[in-house]
């Protein structure tokens, strides 16, 4: 089988995949990030959005292969140790979830927006939610929390 | 999916030598369309040519009156790029309002236009404007590109590299997305171009295409009153879980009125 080496929250990894293996595969089954979510498998939900050389992307529709010497980052590799993101704390703040099972996709799909607008409008955000689903919290507390978030991670409070 | 042996094209050249070999290779731009294709097992390729990180195929740039995109520029580029911007805006609005932003980081215009999906967006914008597409051996007009559902005019191994837009005097792109996937339910482009104005409509028929009526009644008079009652036959649109072919007739009308009225 193809090799694949990459760096995933910083650390290099590599395996032996098949050509058909998916990237979120790849995480969930070969590194036990489980973090990141399978949901709808069809490219629509973003349950398992990670950044690739700083891009969020649906990893469900990414294989491992197209990842060779790519920079991953999952939901693992936010916070640091104990100290949660200031993304992943403005969801905690703003109860920005329920089930839970939406939340990762929505914490990276926030942290893509948070990056290129460090201020976002509702409006903004709820646009930019257009690839991910929560069925759940009808989205209010998750726009609430990512408006929240990006205005932390760009030091306004 | 069923297995099949994955390839990273390093060029053009590459790509075209990778091609050549395998019983059944495909070629994959930023996987969009053609991973979820192979999940649903629609697709059996031997092999799978990844194109999308070949640098040379990726950028834009103006010539002239001419706006260059590069076959693995992909949407979010596309839609952010100031040069666009500058030089088709309604080019920016159309790729801007393709998939998702994840979906946008991932997909191309070389992609979007290779396939030609009766819904997507890129086949009604080179169209409408009247674009070329460039491929490793020739130049094709959009006119002469787009020739049936998901069929076009490239050969057998013929990779798809570059699309020249001719910049338009003014242009506007309105469509009625589907809300899950937003590929248009109907799509229009208004554009009025050097050799004079051009409709082209997406999603409503097996493949797009130019509306003659509408380009005569709007050289005559470039009025959103001018298209009322030119939508066209029902007969010949596509009738789906999403929209009855009634339903796709009346919204060519309604999408045409309002990019002419976006530009008027």
């Amino acid at each position: 089988m193809p090799a694949v080496s990459m760096t995933v929250n910083g650390k290099p990894v590599s395996g032996e995949v098949e050509g058909r293996t998916l990237l979120v595969q790849f995480l969930r089954e070969h590194l036990s990030l489980t973090g990141t979510h399978v949901g709808c498998d069809t490219t629509q939900c973003g349950a398992c959005a990670v950044h690739v050389d700083g891009k969020a992307v649906k990893s469900c529709t990414y294989l491992a292969l197209m990842a060779e010497g790519c920079e991953i980052t999952t939901i693992e590799g936010l916070a640091s140790g104990d100290e949660l993101h200031p993304m992943q704390e403005a969801f905690r703040q703003n109860h920005g979830l329920q089930c839970g099972f939406c939340t990762p996709g929505m914490i990276m799909s926030g942290v893509a927006l948070a990056e290129r607008n460090g201020a976002p409008s509702e409006q903004e955000t709820r646009e930019w939610l257009e690839g991910n689903l929560c069925r759940c919290t009808g989205y209010h507390n998750i726009v609430k929390s990512i408006m929240a978030g990006a205005r932390a991670m760009s030091g306004q409070s | 999916m069923y297995e099949f042996n994955y390839h990273r094209a390093t060029s053009i050249a590459d790509a075209a030598a990778k091609l050549g070999q395998g019983d059944d290779p495909t070629l994959m731009a930023g996987g969009m369309t053609l991973i979820p294709t192979l999940k649903q097992r629609l697709a059996m390729p031997s092999d799978v040519v990844h194109v999308g990180g070949i640098a040379d195929l990726a950028g834009i740039s103006v010539e002239g009156d001419t706006l260059v995109i590069g076959a693995m520029t992909t949407h979010d580029t596309v839609a952010n790029s100031d040069v666009v911007k500058s030089a088709i805006p309604a080019l920016a609005d159309l790729a801007g309002g393709i998939g998702d932003p994840m979906v946008r980081n991932r997909g191309t215009i070389g992609g979007s236009v290779a396939n030609n999906d009766p819904a997507a967006d890129y086949p009604a914008g080179l169209l409408g404007l009247g674009a070329i597409v460039v491929t490793n051996k020739r130049e094709i007009a959009a006119d002469d590109f787009f020739t049936a559902m998901f069929e076009t005019a490239l050969e057998e191994g013929e990779i798809l590299t570059a699309v020249k837009f001719p910049t338009p005097k003014r242009a506007a792109y309105v469509k009625f997305p589907n809300p899950a996937s937003r590929y248009a339910v109907v799509g229009v482009i208004v554009a009025e171009a050097a050799d004079g104005i051009r409709v082209a409509v997406t999603g409503a028929a097996p493949s797009v295409f130019r509306h003659t009526a509408m380009e005569q009644a709007l050289t005559a008079k470039f009025s959103a009153d001018s298209v009322k009652g030119l939508a066209g036959d029902a007969t010949n649109m596509n009738s789906d879980i999403h929209a009855s072919a009634e339903y796709r007739a009346h919204l060519v009308g309604v999408m045409a009125r309002r990019a002419v009225a976006a530009i008027a």
